[in-house]
């Protein structure tokens, strides 16, 4: 453990920390362009220099690592000339164009500038200038402004697995560049955006549209998968302008995907502002108050048996609303529920047999990974970093089963069903040299008629393989619907299966999937209530506009059951309204008043009842019990639900920018697979 | 005694006449026939806003929002996107002249000198609402008093 001496100031380190490290423990600031925290140090921006005494020139402090009886300055004379030298020598050929530059106001190099800076330019000779590239979509550059800290190309080769981005040619012509004239296809992208400290890579969807500091930021949850990323909300009067990460270890670290930064234009378009009735002559959907349409239904809940009546939550519901649709339902003697709506079958009476037991976090302690029936890239573009990330420092062995997916670490592909798997589970018993082995279950692997099985077979196979032990579990389910989680928890399943096509009347909770939609009887009386019009929509009798994640408070568990927050960033556009809302104020019309009043109320009954909702941001462990059903299963080839990235509810549906997306990568994908075949 | 005199002789009155009658016929006139005569105003002079154009015709707003952000008042409202030529440039660029205190700060702000407090000081209106301007109204004011604001700004910019 060596000491050193930082401003006087006596602190002992972890051996390998950097000196930059040290200092940030103590609190002094040390100001750097290339050094990351997440990637490797290259140490070429120069500006976290420091005097080390007894070194005959500063040193830069990122890329010396502590040592022994070291004294180091961080705000001496020699320390501010050095960054006031770099400082210069970096703004030589910056073109200072910051009030036409988006990164103005949260710019690093402008932040910097201000406080260690010269305040005048003493270079009067010409400045460079470079070319800008096309990245795509997604990324806007305008490279004269960048300063070759290399942050994107050590994101995109350490953190993404890409290595389309370079840096070209030498001294003055040195540039950031693409080897070849191509898009940055990586799901991670939008997050080059966030480490470039200057304005050379901006967004493109964002693009001079507003400044930092007139946006109203709010700390919210992503729902366009089971992650549960974190982000912040920035809006300005009633428009989300854009999506960024928030800091959470233990769940998305500092980065998110593109579908959960860019796919925010999608609120804009094909909204439900006001209620719409289906006119009973014409077939027509037309215009309604709220009254009527609540009239409507209300009516039609107390005309029908309750064993003819059923709920079906969608994927983007919060906790909240659920709690409340199963509440009405409830008083209804109506316990025909569903969330599964994409037609998943599982054992849903066990906590540990749905959820990501290992957690996030976990994955960096597994020294094996296998992975069945998904493609997790695309469902889960945030866990694969993190698989990623384990695979960079430890090089462990992964392998899936399923169909073959174009991963960004070397996966070995073992087979395509689940007699692949049966059969590497008898050759390997016993013989797993693994402490820590992992097994991530997509929902590819139940979207079929014998998920029972599948479920009781993947259990086994779990115990076969060592993946559960006293102090370890590795049986992991990845979701694909950011409210499916907390619905198992408050069992928005049925006690019994039933036949779709036999209700008479149906609730839609923001339910557009095939799967349900074409199982509805032709006759049945099916509500609507969500915030983009879709399929569901069309298929409605009545619609109820509900509001968007941005849009409400709203609780949302996600795949390893950590229950987060999002929080209401703008008011929802029209009559629309908060979906627990509108259901307590169904139950009002139609004779059974839900008891609360507000949210905190309904937060309450949920806590109560459902004590798990109460762990805001902690993982309680699932306790191993037995699940699923044991016989055998079909031979059909494990299908991953989520074919393209871009595209997977209904907010990206609407999303002009995630269709883009889906025209410049997802075509090039299915291009290179065509070849590849 | 020498009071008195004063007092009968009218000195006072005579010395009062004596003094309107050198304004009125030996002295040069100081008030004016406003609104046909107007007094002279400082190059420095903070009047009505006006947005400028370089020669060229191009509007020199940027969309920066600096002015926006600096207004003590918030009488400005920005909003921007790209042109198709992928330039920055406002969509809608209001002031909101009731709201104005005619500080300067945004003309002191603005990096192109796109926003300008001109020379005019003659802009009342009937209705509030002709006071709310937008874009439209102070790119026409900009081209309507350029050649003044021009030499306003080079007349002060030796002092800057």
């Amino acid at each position: 453990m060596p000491k050193l001496k930082i401003n006087n100031i006596e602190i002992e380190v972890e051996p390998g920390t950097s000196i930059l490290q040290a200092a940030e423990q103590l609190g002094f600031e040390i100001p750097r362009f290339c050094y990351h925290d997440r990637m490797s140090v290259p140490a070429n921006c120069r500006m976290c220099l420091v005097e080390l005494e007894g070194a005959p020139k500063p040193v830069a402090s990122c890329a010396m690592a502590a040592g022994e009886g070291m004294v180091v300055h961080t705000d001496s004379e020699r320390t501010k000339k050095a960054r006031k030298g770099v400082m210069e020598m970096l703004l030589i050929n910056h073109p200072l164009d910051c009030p036409i530059c988006d990164q103005g106001g949260e710019c690093d190099l402008q932040d910097q500038a201000m406080a260690y800076g010269f305040d005048r330019s003493r270079y009067h000779e010409n400045k460079r200038a470079v070319k800008d590239k096309n990245l795509g979509p997604l990324i806007k550059t305008v490279m004269t402004r960048c300063i070759n800290c290399t942050r994107c190309v050590r994101f995109g080769e350490e953190i993404a697995g890409v290595t389309e981005l370079g840096q070209l040619n030498r001294g003055e012509d040195a540039e950031i560049g693409t080897f070849v004239q191509k898009a940055v296809s990586t799901e991670l992208s939008g997050n080059m955006i966030d480490v470039c400290p200057v304005g050379a890579l901006t967004s493109k969807p964002y693009a001079f549209n507003a400044r930092p500091w007139e946006l109203k930021k709010t700390e919210s949850v992503d729902v366009m998968d089971a992650v549960g990323s974190n982000i912040r909300v920035d809006s300005r009067g009633r428009e989300v302008l854009r999506i960024l990460p928030r800091l959470n270890e233990e769940v998305n670290e500092e980065w998110i995907s593109d579908r959960t930064r860019f796919a925010y234009d999608g609120l804009k378009k094909n909204r439900l502002d006001r209620p719409y009735i289906r006119d009973a002559k014409t077939r027509k959907l037309r215009e309604a108050t709220w009254e009527e349409a609540l009239a409507l239904v209300a009516e039609k809940m107390k005309t029908f048996p309750s064993e003819q009546m059923a709920a079906f939550a969608g994927d983007l519901c919060d906790a909240e609303s659920m709690l409340a649709l199963k509440d009405l339902m409830n008083a209804f003697d109506a316990d025909r529920l569903e969330c599964r709506v994409d037609g998943a079958q599982f054992d849903e009476t066990q906590r540990a047999g749905y959820i990501f037991n290992s957690s996030i976090a976990g994955i960096e302690e597994a020294d094996a990974i296998l992975m069945v029936g998904t493609d997790i890239r695309k469902e889960a573009a945030i866990i694969n970093a993190r698989i990623r990330k384990t695979w960079m420092e430890k090089r462990i062995p992964i392998s899936l089963i399923g169909e073959k997916a174009d991963l960004n670490y070397p996966c070995y592909h073992a087979g395509k069903t689940l007699q692949d798997l049966e059969k590497m589970v008898k050759g390997h018993v016993g013989k797993v040299n693994a402490q820590k082995p992992m097994m991530i279950v997509g929902m590819g692997a139940f979207l079929r008629e014998d998920g029972l099985h599948v479920h009781g077979m993947l259990r086994d196979a779990a115990e076969k393989l060592g993946c559960i032990k006293e102090d370890w579990n590795g049986f992991n389910i990845l979701h694909t619907a950011a409210s499916r989680v907390a619905a198992l928890e408050m069992g928005f399943v049925p006690h019994m299966p039933f036949e779709y096509d036999e209700m008479s009347f149906v609730y839609l909770l923001g339910v557009d999937d095939g799967f349900v939609l074409n199982r509805l009887h032709p006759d049945a009386f099916v509500v609507y209530q969500g915030h983009h019009g879709d399929a569901g929509a069309a298929r409605a009798d009545v619609i109820l506009p509900g509001a968007a994640y941005t849009e409400k408070n709203g609780i949302y568990m996600n795949t390893e059951g950590r229950v987060q927050r999002g929080r209401k960033a703008v008011d929802s556009p029209g009559e629309a309204r908060e979906d627990w809302k509108i259901l307590r104020a169904l139950s009002e019309v139609a004779g059974h008043t839900l008891r609360y009043d507000d949210l905190a109320q309904l937060r309450e009954r949920m806590v109560n009842e459902f004590p798990q909702f109460d762990l805001l941001d902690e993982l309680a462990v699932a306790e191993w019990q037995p699940f699923g059903l044991n016989g055998k299963v079909a031979g059909d080839p494990l299908r991953s639900p989520v074919q393209n990235f871009y595209i997977t509810n209904l907010i990206t549906k609407a999303s002009g920018t995630m269709q883009q997306c889906s025209e410049t990568f997802h075509s090039e994908d299915a291009m290179y697979a065509e070849a590849a075949e | 005694m020498k009071n008195w005199i004063n007092a009968f002789l009218l000195v006072e009155i005579v010395k009062g006449m004596a003094l309107t009658l050198k304004y009125m016929f030996f002295v040069p006139r100081v008030t004016i026939n406003y609104p046909y005569e107007k007094g002279p105003l400082s190059p420095r002079f903070r009047g009505e806003h006006a947005l400028r154009r370089y020669p060229n015709g191009e509007e020199r707003c940027i969309a920066c929002k600096l002015c926006e952000a600096i207004c003590p008042a918030q009488a400005i409202t920005i909003e921007a996107e790209p042109r198709a030529d992928g330039s920055r440039r406002t969509t809608r660029y209001d002031i909101d002249m009731t709201k104005c205190i005619y500080c300067g700060l945004c003309a002191e702000a603005c990096p192109v000198d796109a926003i300008v407090e001109g020379p005019n000081f003659e802009f009342s209106t009937e209705t509030r609402e002709e006071l709310y301007y937008n874009k439209d109204k102070l790119l026409e004011n900009g081209d309507r008093w350029e050649a003044q604001i021009a030499s306003n700004l080079a007349a002060d910019a030796p002092y800057r």
